[in-house]
């Protein structure tokens, strides 16, 4: 099965990602009549939660657990609507005239839309300990993502270690498809129950305090759980070996083969930072979240952003952000085809609904400090191999803030381009010079925000447009 | 490191790394299935030299690049497997954007 490229040059809409928001947006766009175009980087879709939903090897339904195979109704919505879906496509620009770069099996194009929809999702926050750059150290995120898709599980003496509600989640599906975990190292500070404390009531009236419960218990059934760990190295000779934490005043080593690691999601935010979307930095979750009004709308005319990529909600909660950016997409293209589309209050108040005991879990699970102001010789920057302290030299003799710092290291500017490191780098940086990391910022992204190569670049039609999006790169 | 649960029932699909023949299964990806095979993956960092396995399997890292049917610096993480596919495991060298 080779991808597809876009049928066409022009759509009304386009939509960036196919996982819970963009599948929701795209649906109800091409429902109303818009001609509707929904891109994804990844061989089929569903993003990150629903990934594989359409091919999962996991035929046993709870093991993946009811909440997943939730996702098989909206990829359904979304191929049944008449949008065109491409998997395959990797989106590398998109500008403030709306026009999308695309790379579909090594060639690129571009094409242009009069609305955008970013739905980018999120991706796990950077856990830079010692050693995590070691083989064998990997996310929870990508050991799910072989569970999802190929029901490959971890075999030999498996670590997971972090904090939020995926960790218990993947260890809990882990153990359902026969997998080998021995032991989690939990880094939930206890602090947090109680600055969490205050958003409590609403939590209770949730469903994730029930769902959550019962997985940890399934969880801890089976496997030792150690909580209140403040700090984690993984060392070993080319691989790792072993991991060595401490936990109430005391310190152990563990031999390890593979060592799973999780402190929560953030924005994926690159795609529209470089397009030069207005962000924020958000207190509460800790990271860049792009600044938008109450439809999810941008600082750029045409451009949308739904899903995790605003702020991170939640499966429900993105859902609900596509289908309220989709609504008002049809709005303002196509307004006699709105009776289509759900109420907008309806929409809201399924939004509120999803958000219910979110601030809870925000508090909660913010991940400790010394996770994400790491120290000495942890590497920072895994593509350019930059540690703390060189870092921190950096700002003692002058460097202002992450892009100054690109003069000194050339962190960001390898091919992650700072998904990596970005927030540490910020945090760091924040910390080091006694300023907010709003004012310190984040790296100045500029397209292509995915490496191509020169003969894909070389391959482009040479309209002035093509010429001009990738000269000012 | 990993290992196929027995529930996985799709078609094996063989796939040639450093010239040595693979079972792979319909779906995976070529990360996966290097992963899922047992045999050294590890690819060298263009900075030092480090050893590397995939980290994100979600297309962030690029730890996972490898040369697929002559083609480098692919991500292993987010290309399918096809049937005689040949993957190369990259020792070293920058070619980014190349
Ligand atoms: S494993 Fe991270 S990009 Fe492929």
């Amino acid at each position: 099965m080779t991808a597809q490229g876009p049928k066409r040059e022009e759509y009304d809409v386009a939509i960036i990602g196919a996982g819970p928001a963009g599948l929701a947006a795209a649906a109800l766009c091409a429902r109303s009549h818009l001609s509707t175009l929904l891109l994804d980087e990844n061989p089929g879709p569903g993003g990150q939660v629903w990934r594989a939903i359409t091919s999962t090897p996991v035929t046993v339904k709870s093991r993946l657990g009811e909440d997943y195979w939730e996702g098989a109704r909206l990829v359904k919505e979304a191929q049944d609507s008449g949008a065109e879906i491409v998997q395959g496509a990797t989106v590398w620009s998109l500008d403030r005239e709306r026009e999308i770069g695309i790379s579909v099996s090594g060639g690129s194009r571009f094409i242009r839309a009069r609305r955008v929809i970013v739905a980018t999702g999120a991706l796990e926050r950077p856990f830079p300990i010692r050693g995590w750059t070691l083989p064998g150290v990997m996310t929870a995120g990508a050991a799910q993502t072989m569970l999802k898709s190929s029901a490959i599980v971890p075999d030999g003496p498996t670590v997971m270690a972090g904090t939020g509600p995926l960790l218990w989640l993947l260890a809990a599906q882990i153990l359902r498809l026969g997998g080998r975990i021995d032991l989690i190292l939990e880094t939930t500070e206890r602090g947090n129950y109680w600055r969490a404390l205050p958003h409590a009531p609403a939590f209770l009236a949730s469903p994730y305090l029930l769902k959550g419960l019962a997985m940890m218990r399934e969880v801890r059934r089976k496997v030792r759980v150690v909580r209140g760990v403040i700090d984690i190295t993984a060392s070993g000779d080319g691989r790792v070996e072993s991991a060595t934490y401490s936990a109430g005043g005391r310190a152990e080593t563990v031999a390890v083969d593979l060592l799973l690691l999780h402190q929560g999601v953030v924005p994926n935010v690159n795609l529209a930072m470089a397009a030069g979307v207005k962000h924020r930095w958000d207190e509460v979750q800790l990271c860049f979240v792009p600044l938008l009004d109450r439809s999810f709308a941008s600082s750029i005319v045409g451009i949308a952003v739904a899903g995790d990529g605003a702020g991170i909600g939640g499966v429900l909660s993105a859902v609900a952000r596509g289908r309220i950016a989709a609504r008002a997409a049809v709005e303002a293209l196509k307004p006699d085809a709105i009776a289509n589309a759900p109420p907008m209050a309806e929409l809201h108040a399924a939004l509120a609904r999803a958000d219910r005991g979110r601030a809870f879990l925000n508090v909660l699970f913010q991940p400790p400090r010394q996770f994400r102001m790491p120290q000495g010789d942890t590497i920072v920057c895994r593509c350019e191999e930059v540690t703390a302290e060189e870092i921190l030299d950096s700002v003692a003799i002058g460097a202002t803030g992450p892009n100054q710092l690109k003069a000194y290291h050339r962190t960001g500017m390898g091919p992650c381009q700072g998904r990596l490191c970005g927030l540490t780098v910020t945090e760091l940086m924040a910390q080091a010079r006694g300023k907010s990391p709003e004012e310190i910022g984040y790296y100045r992204l500029r397209p292509p925000v995915k490496p191509i190569t020169l003969a894909e670049l070389a391959s482009l039609p040479k309209t002035e447009l093509a010429t001009r999006a990738v000269v000012r790169g | 490191m990993f290992r196929r649960s027995q529930e996985d029932s799709r078609k094996p699909v063989e796939i040639f790394v450093e010239g040595e023949p693979v079972v792979a299964r319909e779906g995976d990806t070529v990360s996966a299935a290097l992963l899922a095979s047992g045999i050294d993956a590890r690819r060298a960092t263009a900075v030092s030299e480090a050893l590397r396995l995939p980290y994100c399997m979600m297309g962030v890292c690029f730890d996972c690049l490898v040369t697929v049917d002559g083609v480098g610096n692919r991500q292993g993480c987010l290309v399918p497997v096809r049937p005689g596919m040949r993957i190369e495991i990259q020792k070293g060298k920058r070619e980014i954007g190349r």
